[in-house]
């Protein structure tokens, strides 16, 4: 790949990043935090793609432990980001607890 | 098999990078959140099945297999993990994505003899060999395996820099001869300052080190992008990266501290090992009825909850006590202070689970001024994020972290375990103060107690 294309992609991207998270309350760190974990996890294409050019079997073990560490961050980042975030919306209907605190 | 011809690979891997910004940006309000992790999950779900179909790959089976048990592994962990232990979840989550990434760059460096890509592959290993033992050793904190205290041995910057050094070195002799035993070499290495990096981080500043180890991981999964040629990973790589960043600054400002004085505090030397000497001076401890009497015939009330309150499993509990007093009369408000818990952000989602309502949860810049109006705060397992200490003594860890002003209200209740101190391991001045009362039990057993002695005024 172009070097040149690549930096374009890096620099654009680190803009990106900094303005979706720029004005984020503290409320949603904690679920902001997991999904940019579970995002991350993508790296599972990497291992997919080593694991799949390997014949050598030593270095296929190696890979396909990749795999698995990668799925894994993939795989329960979604999940458990998916379930605090269930806790966030269930929270409205539920009337009884905390009524009239305000 | 090759079923997708580049274009339409580089096109389906856009649309995943583009499912990714959506993700983060959802992530930025409770509505939408819950849609854009989803719209993440989808985006990794559709480059998944890219990869299968755009590349020749060797054992699908063996891969596919992988995949079943790396899943098998995490979903059913992460559906039943209990919600005070999750910022150990997401460190573990973080720190294997990390070892990912360090294992995909040793198995391409065969592939490569360009220099440039060769230094994208070392710096890969690094960063995610770094990530890997450091969210070991938070984890390991956190789940409090090891002390939660700053752990350092004289001599430890040295070796540290000692260590950095050679990293640098190995790292050379890695990107010249391209030679596998030097990789493993430079992996070690990257261990090694993983752990160094995180050992002499205190307790209180552990949450923090986990949003900069995800930002690490980040842009080792970048890198790893570049050495594989593939955009996708260098787009998602770089988002996390810069996102990380920003996260672990605004949390490190939320507690009054600069990122590099927490990682590099304790290799300065002196203050930040916090207190040792538990204190016998007497404390005022009171009994459920006692607090009872002053939560009731309170005109205002302040609840402060901290972890120790969702450890027992309190969180229901308090929620009735908070409407049982609102029944008669008394206004009661919730102060969420932005660290409470293990993890900034912590609390809300613990107390969400209670369905407690988000709008009586204020956070701390609205509910300082009301301190001083308050007749009773009630402080529920909670203590560094109270600790006058962090205004009055500029040699304690947590000196300079913004804290809930319980101290202005007119009289102030702690509800504790014992005297021990928090996770940081520092002494709270408040609690000698004479116009505080202790009811020292578990969190739950006590607010249980108060709430029946509230009901048979």
């Amino acid at each position: 790949m172009e070097p040149i294309t690549l930096l374009t992609v890096v620099v654009l991207s680190v803009f990106v990043g900094f303005e979706v998270v720029s004005k984020v309350s503290s409320t949603l760190h904690t679920p902001l935090m997991s999904g940019a974990n579970a995002i991350h996890g993508i790296i599972l294409i990497g291992g997919i793609i080593v694991a799949g050019q390997t014949t050598e079997p030593g270095l296929l073990v190696v890979a396909l432990v990749a795999v698995v560490l990668a799925t894994a961050n993939l795989v329960g980042g979604f999940v458990v980001t998916d379930r605090m975030l269930g806790m966030f919306r269930g929270r409205k209907p539920t009337t009884d607890a905390g009524k009239g605190t305000k | 098999m090759s079923l997708l011809s580049p274009e339409w690979t580089a096109i389906l891997y856009l649309i995943a990078a583009v499912c990714f910004i959506l993700a983060l940006k959802g992530l930025n309000s409770p509505r939408t959140a819950r849609r854009g992790n989803l719209i993440g999950a989808a985006g990794a779900l559709l480059a998944v099945v890219t990869v299968f179909l755009s590349s020749r790959l060797e054992n699908i089976p063996l891969i596919l297999a992988a995949i079943a048990v790396g899943s098998a592994i995490a979903a059913p962990i992460a559906r039943r993990v209990q919600m005070t232990q999750m910022p150990q979840l997401v460190a573990l989550f973080n720190g294997v994505g990390g070892g990912a990434a360090a294992l995909v760059a040793v198995l391409e460096l065969g592939h490569n003899a360009d220099t440039w890509v060769r230094v994208a592959v070392v710096f890969t290993m690094l960063v995610g060999a770094v990530s890997f033992s450091g969210s070991a050793v938070t984890v390991a904190k956190l789940q409090e395996l090891i002390t939660t205290r700053p752990v350092i041995f004289p001599g430890m910057r040295w070796v540290m820099s000692a260590v950095l050094i050679a990293a640098l070195v190995v790292g050379g002799f890695v990107i010249a001869t391209g030679s596998a035993g030097w990789a493993i070499a430079l992996l070690l290495l990257g261990l090694a300052a993983g752990l160094l990096l995180v050992l002499p981080v205190g307790g209180a500043d552990v949450p923090i080190v986990i949003s900069l180890l995800n930002a690490f991981t980040g842009l080792a999964v970048a890198a790893s992008g570049i050495v594989l040629g593939n955009l996708l990973l260098v787009v998602a790589g770089t988002l996390v990266g810069a996102s990380g960043t920003i996260l672990t600054r605004a949390m490190a400002s939320a507690m009054g501290r600069g990122v590099s004085g927490i990682m590099f505090g304790a290799f300065r030397g002196g203050s930040t090992a916090g207190s040792t000497a538990q204190s016998d001076r007497p404390v005022r401890s009171s009994g459920p009825e006692d607090v009872a009497v002053l939560l009731a015939y309170a005109q205002r009330v302040v609840i402060v909850p901290g972890y120790g309150l969702a450890v027992a499993q309190g969180q229901h509990t308090i929620a009735e006590l908070a409407t049982t007093l609102a029944a008669r009369g008394v206004e009661v408000d919730f102060a969420i202070h932005p660290v409470a818990g293990r993890m900034p952000g912590h609390m809300n989602v613990l107390l969400a689970e209670a369905n407690v309502p988000y709008e009586s949860l204020k956070e701390m810049a609205e509910v300082n001024p009301e301190f001083k109006h308050a007749d009773v705060a009630l402080v529920v397992g909670a203590n560094d994020v109270v600790n006058p200490a962090a205004k009055s003594s500029p040699g304690s860890p947590i000196y300079g972290m913004p804290i809930l002003e319980v101290g202005q209200a007119r009289q102030v209740i702690f509800l504790k375990r014992s005297m021990r101190p928090g996770f940081a391991g520092i002494e709270n001045e408040l609690l000698y103060d004479p116009k505080t009362s202790l009811l020292f039990g578990d969190a739950k057993d006590s607010l249980t107690k108060v709430l029946g002695a509230v009901n048979a005024l």
